[in-house]
């Protein structure tokens, strides 16, 4: 703090600091803070809000656990981000370490573009992309039944189409934390494991991994989060058996127009959600430093 | 159990470069052999197709007599310590040593001994559970060794593992160098552009240049009696006379300089005509009191510099060339007063006659 007054003075740190306050306060304090008032109110008709059956209860947070339907697509939504989680890294760190390590670096800009064209493009059009490859009547049934794997079309949409539209989409929010780990392994460590007598299987878990640690709890926070908090993808390439909670709490408020109880929902995921990173950080011992960083 | 390692027509290229050319070499069990040259001359690639990280693009490498040919770095009888020792820094110190081990299936507590064996070999037995990053540069260099000796290599290779280390720590870790390499018995093949490190260390040592191995000798033979000019001008300091030959016979060649006549040993039988240069180490310069000496060279005086043990004197002479005098300070050496001329002398015997370097 006083390195920032050194430096801009005291006019302009007092502008920088007010700006910032400003913006936490309005832009992220004050919502939240009416969402949680929200969620802890019943619902009423406007002529009796402020009446006497307005009062604090924990009514709509309870809902949750007695709605078997409503928990068994939060629980699914949790295990199936966990699962988008997992397949995400499984797919990206070897791409990240191919990319950190292997790749001539003169291909590394081309290597790089290909990655991030595609996002040039907004989610919601690429998941469409996916929607169409996937439909009953899409290229990829007109494929495979042409080549005679399949010999009637499948229909597609549902949970694996989720997964597989997820995956896709958060890539990069693995890639690069994973990638920015990898990098920054020295080269020699690897050779001398293997110099040492060390076989790849032995080389990743004992040095790469390792040192990759922080970028994969970034990497499987954002990508956790991005999944729990997805609306596009399950709506767009999800069956009727495959609904994510997110589609719940957009019923709440926009369909059942009970804003309260659509808040109660959504500080549950949020809760959860905290409750993810704290979970990776202390499976991956990685730090609020180390993922600063 | 130390091997020898062979090296037959061994080649290296990258795409139009070539890194190392045809060269044949035997490092025989147990020997401490040093490659000397400056960085780029290819030394440092001879040492990752020694070690399994490059194929030879021709010729073959054995070690113990047995082809090397396609068998990877974790498959070969050799340990690399890399110039940044490459130490695992997640790990703790005795978590480093025992790797090789674990990688070989060594069950925990053979591993503990055997860490506790090599820590007293390299004099750190207190520091099995620190962390690499707790350690001064000297500890990690002998934690290096170490973690090389542990998987008990045939030939341990070494790429200038002592050039981050201060002038002090540089010369005491040459000595413990030398004293593992003598206890252990292991074939250590050294990297190394430092002439001092190789003069002091090594058995033999292979004088690189631009890919090829100019010398391979003992130090004193590589010092007093280079094969090329590079190696005349790279180990040590020399003093050079171009010119041509005059004439050559009895194993001498006098040759017209800028100086005059000079006159020194002709190891490579150069002929009248001949260009040549002729070397001469500044440690073998006297300054003549008379004038009957063989080998005369007139020069001035231009600064002199102090070093307490010995006095090095800078002088110039025909077409400005430099020319160094270094002496032992006793006390009666020539003051060098700048700008006094001066007669420079020396034995036929002490100076070499090569041809010039690309033209051998």
């Amino acid at each position: 703090m006083t390195g920032v007054l050194h430096r801009y003075g005291p006019v302009l740190t007092g502008f920088i600091v007010l700006v910032v306050a400003l913006w936490v306060v309005m832009l992220v304090v004050l919502p939240q803070i009416l969402m949680i008032d929200f969620s802890l109110r019943p619902m009423l008709p406007p002529s009796r809000v402020g009446g006497p059956e307005d009062v604090y209860t924990l009514a709509n947070y309870m809902t949750l656990w007695t709605n078997t339907i409503h928990l068994g697509i939060f629980v699914k939504t949790i295990w199936a981000s966990a699962l988008v989680t997992a397949v995400t890294l499984a797919v990206c760190y070897p791409m990240a370490f191919y990319l950190a390590q292997v790749a001539p670096k003169r291909r590394l800009p081309t290597f790089m573009m290909l990655l991030v064209i595609p996002f040039w493009i907004n989610e919601i059009l690429r998941t469409f992309a996916w929607y169409i490859i996937l439909a009953y009547s899409g290229p990829l049934n007109n494929l495979l039944v042409g080549i005679g794997i399949l010999d009637a079309p499948v229909r597609f949409q549902g949970d694996g189409s989720v997964i597989l539209g997820m995956v896709y989409a958060y890539i990069l929010f693995m890639v690069f934390p994973v990638y920015n780990a990898i990098e920054s392994l020295d080269r020699h460590q690897i050779e001398a494991a293997r110099d040492l007598g060390a076989g790849w299987l032995r080389i990743h878990w004992r040095i790469v991994l390792p040192h990759a640690r922080p970028g994969i709890a970034v990497g499987c926070i954002m990508t956790f989060m991005l999944a729990a908090g997805s609306y596009a993808v399950p709506l767009l390439l999800g069956g009727p058996q495959s609904r994510w909670f997110t589609e719940v709490i957009y019923n709440w408020f926009f369909e059942g127009g009970n804003w309260n109880q659509g808040a109660a929902y959504a500080f549950i995921l949020l809760v959860l959600c905290i409750g993810f990173i704290l979970l990776m950080m202390r499976l991956f011992r990685v730090g609020l430093t180390d993922i600063a960083k | 159990m130390s091997q020898d390692v062979a090296l037959d027509h061994v080649t290296m290229r990258f795409g139009s470069v070539t890194a190392v050319r045809d060269v044949s070499l035997t490092i025989a069990a147990g020997e401490f052999f040093s490659f000397l040259g400056p960085s780029g001359c290819g030394k440092t690639t001879i040492l990752r197709m020694i070690s399994g990280f490059m194929e030879p693009s021709d010729g073959r490498i054995r070690i113990g007599g047995r082809d090397m040919r396609g068998i990877g770095p974790n498959k070969r009888p050799t340990a690399l310590i890399f110039q940044n020792l490459a130490l695992f820094p997640l790990m703790t110190v005795a978590d480093n040593i025992a790797f090789g081990l674990e990688v070989r299936g060594v069950a925990a507590a053979d591993r503990r001994r055997r860490v506790r064996e090599l820590l007293e070999l390299v004099a750190l037995p207190e520091v099995a559970d620190k962390k690499v990053t707790e350690l001064s540069g000297g500890q990690r260099q002998r934690i290096a060794i170490a973690r090389a000796l542990a998987v008990e290599p045939a030939v341990l290779l070494l790429d200038e593992p002592l050039s981050a280390l201060d002038l002090k720590l540089r010369q005491h870790m040459r000595a413990e160098l030398r004293a593992i390499q003598r206890r252990t018995g292991v074939t250590f093949v050294y990297i190394t552009h430092d002439q001092g490190e190789a003069l002091t260390m090594s058995d033999r040592i292979g004088v690189m240049s631009r890919g090829v191995l100019e010398q391979v000798g003992d130090g004193q033979t590589v010092y007093d009696d280079p094969a090329t000019a590079f190696v005349a001008s790279f180990v040590g300091e020399a003093n050079r006379f171009p010119g041509t030959v005059l004439d050559a016979a009895d194993g001498r060649a006098a040759v017209d300089t800028p100086f005059g006549r000079l006159l020194g040993r002709n190891p490579r039988g150069l002929k009248a005509g001949d260009r040549a240069i002729l070397f001469v180490r500044p440690e073998r310069l006297a300054v003549a009191p008379d004038g009957t000496a063989d080998n005369r060279v007139e020069a001035r005086v231009s600064h002199r510099d102090f070093e307490g043990a010995f006095v090095n004197a800078f002088l110039t002479g025909a077409g400005d060339r430099r020319i160094v005098v270094q002496m032992p300070h006793l006390g009666s050496e020539p003051a060098f007063v700048p700008g006094a001329a001066a007669t420079l002398t020396f034995r036929p015997a002490d100076a070499v006659v090569l041809p010039p370097d690309g033209e051998a």
